[in-house]
């Protein structure tokens, strides 16, 4: 983080950041908002074009239904209130990739407003960031400067992405902190990756980010001048760009300056924000309803069709996990990570014998392993399946808590499955009573001390024996077998 | 074959009775405009494969015995500013001088599918804008009745080329009157149906909640054929009404006997010429006796029709029109020094005066600080004009005016005075800010034996009415 050394510490502290933030996001539409061409990304430049998201002379929009409902979706899973009636607008500026000339998208009546995100604070508890609104618009094509042949006199226009869907969710200044802007923003992607409206890849440019900040004198009830930060690709350095730029604010007001208000933009090469030059930023928008799309009703009907398929939510989920499974709320944080994986999960456990067990054995067995490793449970050689078919093997005591041990370290040294470890390795079990037996008596004969616990009712002695026995056979024994020829000669 | 009168029952007759064929009558069409259109410029681009292949598709069919299509072999004009696949469409402007969609506006496909030739591209304003068709960038059109005078606008080399016989029947547009008052100065019918029953689709935006694609004709039963072809929803225009076309032809023959007629005093006021008022009152004593009901009516908000138009017109303009920036497709401006620079000065070389000045008018009513003021202000008084019609439809079934306050001017006559060109649009605007169907058709002549013509308003998707009414006044007037 790049600091000035002329503040103090102090001064620092007198003031209050008030940040808030406009998250764009596409949606995973197959085709575009407002045409039927494909949202494919990566395409050749300009092949996923028509007349319509080329802004040809005399072509009309047509809006997307799919598009409207995994907007809902998502303003549904972020508590917003859904408008029964919203607007399309026209956003009037020219830029080379926005082939018409205006943007279509939504102004004075949005598609849904008043929601919020729950985030957690350092001291423990939980704070609400409101929602301001959440809109869907078109996104614009892409400028490119490099990758073709005069590229170093011209700039080339790709179309592809002009029409993709984006809803723009736009949050209250309730946000205090770069911490808070990244939890924020966090659980925002986490919540919208549940829906599966959005792949929230920030590399693709799905996810994008801008952050307005200002600062005022802790206890100011005004808020200070704001700037408006933009072209930051990563929460990582929407953290770091925060943090600078709030810490440029007070370094202009304690040198008793004023801060512009101005779009900023954030260089991560230099760990600094530049001002736009002003020209650029001298946007008179003349929003006015689009008058080539009606009105976008969402009634009732429609909304409830919508609504039963929004899944659990994580925060609601994770709740659930550690009651159903019993296990810690970190456990089950990293559980829910994705949709995907918690899914997996839970249906891995619940096709187990003991879904429990499961739980258990990700949570002692395998996360640990991962972390040694530096793997993210994504990246996991052994699947919730294999996880699940390793719990079975135990609980029918086919194999014990020792070699399940060894065979997950197999799994992460050749980076396979575990049925296909266990497969190969499936350990010779000892079955034979009569050797069992045979060692049995050596352990009781050298142990009467424990021998004696046992038979005065302290009956846990016998994981003891058990253990014994385990360590004897290197873990080859059926634990099973184990058990009854145990308790037979303690008796 | 008198080409001069010829009309689309007489055509198909034609050529199902083997008097001619699809492809000798285009021919013809053809050279009579090689001969004549010299003189009255009512067509940029003539599209000849195009036409000749639809007519030997057509003869292909006439040979076989086969039934025809409404329109079959049926040339026909169609107004520039619908794009035409592989057929240069200019809108009648600099900037999109070389321009050649890669697609067909709606309502031009169904003309075609229908069995229509289309002979070409029909002379206009630049991108609608006028009412004189003096602003087009490449020629004035000249009116085929006094080719010192102008043929109106902004659908002048539409309703020029069914007055001089160089198309059977036209498809305009009207924005704020551009096809029923040039189709009143030319001496023609020219009909706007109602906001929604025809597709926009492929029709080069002026003012999207204003924009109406229609026919022009020499007869009405032309036009009704022609709107039950071109009306009816369309996926690809989501204001394009869901509702079901009827049989306007069959409609025409209903009789109009005490059918309510609406006068509104408001449009008898001041600047209406005598002989044009004389001839719609005549025309309007001409329908009581066919047994109509006259019934005085008032429209109050009337006088800021014209105002309320210039705003909410301009205003979408000024951002339909953002799209001619030189990046995609028709003028780009050369040895540009900034990206900036090249939007200027493409901008300032591809566009005519009347075409910046409406840019400039709709960029300041929408602007911070304006928007309220404009158009808000404005739209507002769009809805007391809706209400107006409301109230009067209660009580009437159509109301009559007259189509222009005048007949057609002398060219040149108020290009260097815009506010009056656009007084000559009073009794127009409303009807397309109101978005319900207008008729203009031919009524009586001045002493200069220029056209006069007669308007008639109905109620939103009430098309049937107005051009049975139109019918039935055509007929009792040729008897």
């Amino acid at each position: 983080m790049v600091t000035s050394p002329d503040t103090s510490v102090a001064a620092r502290a007198r003031y209050e950041p008030v940040i808030g933030l406009e998250v764009h996001v596409q949606l995973l539409t197959v085709t575009k908002i407002f045409c039927s061409c494909s949202t494919r990304f990566g395409e050749p430049p300009n092949t996923n074009v028509c007349p319509v998201c080329l802004g040809m002379p005399g072509a009309l929009p047509v809006l997307n239904r799919k598009s409207v409902e995994f907007a809902v979706l998502a303003a549904m899973a972020l508590n917003c209130r859904v408008n029964e009636t919203s607007i399309f607008a026209r956003k009037n500026y020219f830029y080379p990739d926005l082939p018409k000339g205006y943007q279509i998208s939504q102004y004075d009546k949005p598609l849904a407003e008043f929601g919020f995100i729950e985030i957690k604070t350092n001291g423990g508890g939980s704070k609400k960031i409101g929602i301001t609104r959440l809109h869907l618009e078109e996104d614009a094509g892409k400028s490119l400067h490099e990758g073709f042949p005069d590229a170093a006199e011209k700039t080339a226009i790709d179309l592809n992405r002009s029409g993709v869907p984006l809803i723009e969710i736009v949050s209250e200044p309730d946000i205090s902190s770069p911490d808070e802007a990244y939890d924020y923003l966090t659980r925002l992607k986490e919540i919208i990756l549940y829906t599966g409206v959005s792949d929230c890849n920030m590399e693709e440019g799905s996810l994008r980010c801008d952050a307005n900040v200002s600062v005022r004198p802790r206890g100011q009830k005004q808020f200070g001048t704001k700037t408006e930060v933009k072209n930051v690709n990563s929460f990582r350095f929407i953290r770091q760009a925060l943090e600078y730029e709030i810490e440029r604010q007070i370094d202009v007001l304690e040198a008793g300056g004023m801060i512009s208000q101005e779009t900023r933009l954030y260089n991560a090469n230099q760990g600094k924000t530049y001002a736009m030059r002003s020209k650029e930023q001298a946007h008179d928008y003349r929003y006015f309803p689009e008058p080539d799309l009606l009105p976008l009703v969402v009634d009732e009907k429609w909304k409830a069709q919508i609504a039963e398929r929004l899944p659990e939510l994580p925060e609601a989920r994770r709740a659930r996990m550690v009651r159903e499974y019993g296990i810690t709320e970190y456990d089950a944080g990293v559980l829910t990570a994705t949709k995907n994986l918690a899914d997996q999960f839970e249906e891995a456990a619940a096709a187990a014998k003991n879904p429990k067990r499961v739980a258990n054995l990700v949570q002692s067995e395998l996360l640990g392993r991962l972390k040694a490793k530096g793997l993210e449970i994504e990246q996991s050689p052994i699947s919730m399946k294999g996880v699940a078919l390793s719990a079975d093997l135990v609980e029918s005591g086919a194999i014990s808590g020792k070699i399940l041990k060894d065979l997950y370290d197999l799994c992460f040294e050749r980076n396979q499955d575990f049925p296909a470890v266990y497969g190969k390795e499936k350990p010779q079990q000892i079955t034979d009573s009569s050797a069992i037996e045979k060692m049995i008596d050596e352990v009781i004969a050298i142990n009467p001390r424990q021998v004696e616990q046992y038979r005065a009712g302290k009956k846990t002695v016998m994981g003891f024996f058990v253990g014994q026995i385990m360590k004897a056979t290197n873990g080859q024994a059926n634990p099973k077998l184990v058990n009854d020829l145990l308790s037979k000669k303690l008796e | 074959m008198d080409l001069n009168t010829l009309t689309i029952d007489a055509v198909r007759c034609a050529i199902a009775e083997g008097k001619t064929t699809a492809t000798r009558l285009a021919e013809s069409f053809y050279a009579k405009i090689e001969k004549e259109d010299q003189a009255i410029g009512a067509y940029l681009t003539i599209s000849k494969d195009r036409a000749m292949a639809k007519a030997a598709q057509i003869d292909a069919m006439a040979a076989k015995g086969e039934k025809l299509q409404p329109l079959g072999g049926v040339p026909v004009g169609i107004k520039d500013v619908m794009v035409t696949r592989g057929v240069r469409t200019t809108a009648g402007s600099k900037v999109l001088k070389n321009f050649v969609p890669p697609y067909d506006c709606t309502a031009v496909a169904r003309m075609e599918a229908a069995g229509a030739v289309v002979l070409g591209k029909m002379n206009c304003d630049e991108f609608a804008m006028g009412s004189s068709n003096e602003n087009s960038a490449y020629k004035p059109v000249h009116n085929p009745r006094d080719l010192t005078r102008v043929p109106g606008g902004s659908s002048g080399g539409s309703a020029a080329a069914v007055a001089s016989g160089m198309a059977v029947v036209t498809l305009g547009s009207d924005t704020g009157g551009s096809i029923r008052q040039p189709a009143s100065f030319c001496g023609v019918v020219g009909l706007m149906p109602t906001y929604g029953r025809v597709s926009r689709y492929g029709l080069i935006a002026f003012a999207s909640s204003l924009d109406h694609i229609g026919p022009l004709a020499k007869t009405v039963k032309d036009a009704a054929i022609v709107l039950g072809t071109i009306a009816g929803r369309d996926p690809m225009d989501s204001t394009s009404a869901d509702l079901p076309v009827p049989d306007y032809v069959a409609e025409l023959e209903k009789p109009v006997r005490s059918l309510k007629l609406g006068v509104a005093k408001e449009y008898f006021g001041e600047g209406l010429d005598r002989e044009v008022r004389a001839a719609i009152e005549f025309a309007i004593q001409k329908l009581a006796t066919l047994g109509c009901e006259i019934v005085p009516v008032s429209l109050p908000h009337t006088e800021y029709a014209i105002p309320t138009y210039y705003l909410v017109a301009t205003a979408e303009a000024s951002s339909n029109l953002a799209r001619y920036d030189g990046v995609r497709y028709g003028h780009r401006a050369q040895s540009v020094r900034s990206l900036s620079d090249m939007y200027e000065r493409t901008r300032d070389q591809g566009f005519g005066a009347e075409v910046k000045r409406r840019i400039m008018l709709g960029t300041y009513a929408l602007s911070a600080g304006y928007y309220d003021a404009y158009y808000l202000k404005a739209q507002r008084v769009r809805t007391l004009l809706t209400r107006d019609f409301e109230e009067a439809f209660k009580m009437v079934d159509a109301i009559v005016t007259p189509t222009s306050p005048t007949a057609a001017f002398k060219l040149g006559e108020k290009t260097g005075n815009p506010l009056a060109m656009y007084l000559a649009d009073i009794y127009t605007v409303t009807a397309d800010l109101v978005g319900v169907p207008g008729i203009s058709i031919p009524c009586g002549e001045t002493r200069e034996k220029l056209p006069i013509g007669l308007q008639i308003l109905g109620r939103h998707f009430d098309e049937a009415t107005i051009l049975r009414l139109a019918h039935a006044y055509e007929q009792a007037r040729k008897n």
